[in-house]
């Protein structure tokens, strides 16, 4: 049961990290990293498990608040891609057989 | 008939110059034009640092995400989703039934100061709040009462007022403040008449960071009977505030100190024993009619959100503002010589440092820092080339007082930032007092102070 909940902890705390990786910003990227590492770490000798549930719970919520405010995907070169999906590449590929037939 | 290129199809026919060549892989859409400029505009001009969190601060994401579905959404209808943010939640909708008094956000505001969510009144800022307060106040009880007391130091929207009294016909006294910024009791003891009818005091002071004693100055008032009102725009979520122990009547709060929104504030006017006072806005009675006209609901949900996250963040941040705050002073004192920081060293808010530079001038060294966003005095004074009343009240020289820059740490500052900051100023301070005569007569030995400089 603890393992259990250990493996998850961490799981959250992955997830956590890696979405709070991506805002653009570079404030708000940096205190969102450097405070879920923090709030972990203050919270790591918890014991009592409706506190570890209820810790849990505002984790998923913070998570879930963080993954409304970044972008879906960061490609390589930083841009938010999820925002512009390519939908003029995908009309003008759409027009080409238009004006090879005429 | 037709000559080849005139016909429609044979347009069509020649190459697509204006289709973008590359369909490939290569689908991140660089070649969209308005990412283009986007990123250019990134590369060429980067924002600067930002250390100016007197004069306003990002809002939280927090904030933002509490804010949102009252934004995009119909309140009281708790049942249809925004989709541009795919909302799952129902429970978030739920708390909209209640937005009618705007009861949640305003028991936030409430518990943050330890009153009563009754006696909080939104409105939309600082500056309104003390308006209404000082105007209000000192209007409803003009009858037998017509002395006001406030101090040098005040925000200009207090002094203003203030001053708007005056020509009312009201008896103004400004306190001076002693050379460490801090207010003297015992002329403030000596300065309340028997027809005082308010006394206003800031709890964290602006520009300096100087932090009152708010407590004593509470009791005073309690003692004389005389209405206490404090503009504690800077020190909400900062530090820990109870209206109760500090016997405070009426207290200004603004959103966009907190990492909230901008637009929004709040004054707290107590029920027992109730404060009076003359309202300012006339109209539907709203908001117990000290402040008639719709309550700005997005806005007031954001003042409530930030105030609930500074409450349980004030801890975390104290430490880590302070911690910053030491090493930026630390690391500047260290390296120059003749810096002055203006305001007590013990009694201040460690995220507001104002640092004079002898021997260079203020403006330069902003510009020459402009890779960093910093102020010298308020934002408020910021336009006119005058050097700050504040640090005029605190007795600095002219010189100093031209001299100074407003550092301001919040919670979203980074060690790198302050390094950089820290490195940069001194880097140019140094060139800037290489450049700099007086700094060659100081090191000379000649004493400033004693140059005659004609007169043409």
């Amino acid at each position: 049961m603890a393992a259990a909940a250990r493996s998850q902890v961490m799981s959250l705390y992955r997830t956590m990290l890696r979405e709070s990786a991506k805002f653009p910003s570079y404030n708000y990227r940096n205190y969102a990293l450097r405070r879920v590492r923090d709030a972990f770490k203050a919270n790591r000798n918890v014991e009592d498990p409706k506190a570890v549930e209820r810790l849990m719970e505002e984790g998923w919520q913070t998570l879930a608040l963080i993954q409304r405010q970044v972008p879906e995907r960061v490609t390589a070169c930083g841009c938010a891609s999820s925002m512009w999906r390519c939908r003029a590449v995908s009309l003008s590929v759409q027009l080409l057989p238009l004006s090879l037939h005429l | 008939m037709l000559a080849s290129g005139r016909t429609v199809s044979s347009r069509l026919l020649r190459p697509t110059a204006w289709l973008p060549l590359r369909l490939s892989s290569e689908r991140t859409a660089a070649s969209f034009p308005q990412k283009e400029l986007i990123k250019k505009h990134e590369q060429d001009e980067p924002r600067p640092l930002y250390m100016d969190f007197q004069a306003t601060t990002p809002m939280d994401p927090r904030v933002l995400d509490a804010m949102l579905p009252y934004q995009v959404n119909y309140y009281g209808n708790p049942h249809s989703r925004t989709h541009a943010y795919g909302w799952e939640s129902e429970s978030a909708m739920e708390t909209a039934r209640k937005v009618e008094s705007c009861s949640i956000f305003r028991k936030q505001v409430a518990d943050l100061i330890g009153a009563d969510p009754r006696e909080i009144v939104f409105t939309s800022g600082a500056t309104e709040s003390n308006n209404m307060a000082i105007k209000g106040v000192a209007r409803f009880y003009k009858a037998k009462k017509r002395h006001v007391i406030t101090t040098q130091t005040e925000h200009k929207c207090v002094l203003d007022s203030c001053r708007i009294l005056e020509s009312e016909g009201f008896d103004v006294t400004y306190l001076p403040v002693q050379n460490n910024g801090l207010l003297d009791l015992e002329l403030l003891e000596a300065s309340i008449r028997t027809d005082t009818s308010l006394v206003s005091v800031m709890t964290v002071n602006n520009e300096i960071g100087v932090k009152q004693p708010i407590k004593e100055i509470g009791q005073i008032c309690r003692s004389k009977g005389v209405f206490f009102h404090t503009d504690a725009a800077q020190a909400v979520g900062k530090i820990p505030i109870s209206i109760s122990d500090w016997k405070i009547d009426l207290m200004s709060i603004s959103g966009h100190k907190i990492y909230g929104p901008k637009g929004v504030g709040a004054l707290y006017v107590r029920r027992r024993p109730r404060v009076r006072l003359e309202p300012i806005q006339n109209g539907g009675g709203q908001e117990r009619g000290l402040r008639s006209g719709t309550v700005p609901t997005p806005l007031a949900v954001g003042l409530g959100a930030a105030c609930s996250i500074a409450q349980e963040e004030m801890e975390y941040d104290h430490q880590r503002v302070s911690m910053l705050a030491n090493r930026l002073v630390q690391k500047v004192m260290s390296e120059i010589p003749d810096v002055i920081m203006n305001g007590d060293p013990e009694q201040r808010y460690p995220g507001c440092i104002n640092l004079s530079f002898a021997y260079v001038e203020g403006e330069s060294l902003l510009m020459a820092l402009k890779d960093v966003a910093l102020s010298s005095g308020s934002a408020c004074t910021s336009a006119s080339l005058e050097p700050s009343y504040v640090l005029r009240a605190i007795g600095a020289d002219e010189d100093l007082a031209h001299s100074s820059i407003r550092f301001g740490i919040g919670r979203f500052t980074t060690e790198e930032e302050v390094d950089y900051t820290a490195e940069k100023c001194i880097e140019q301070v140094h060139r800037l007092r290489e450049m700099s005569p007086l700094w060659e007569m100081s090191q000379e030995g000649i004493d400033l102070k004693s140059i005659n400089w004609t007169q043409h």
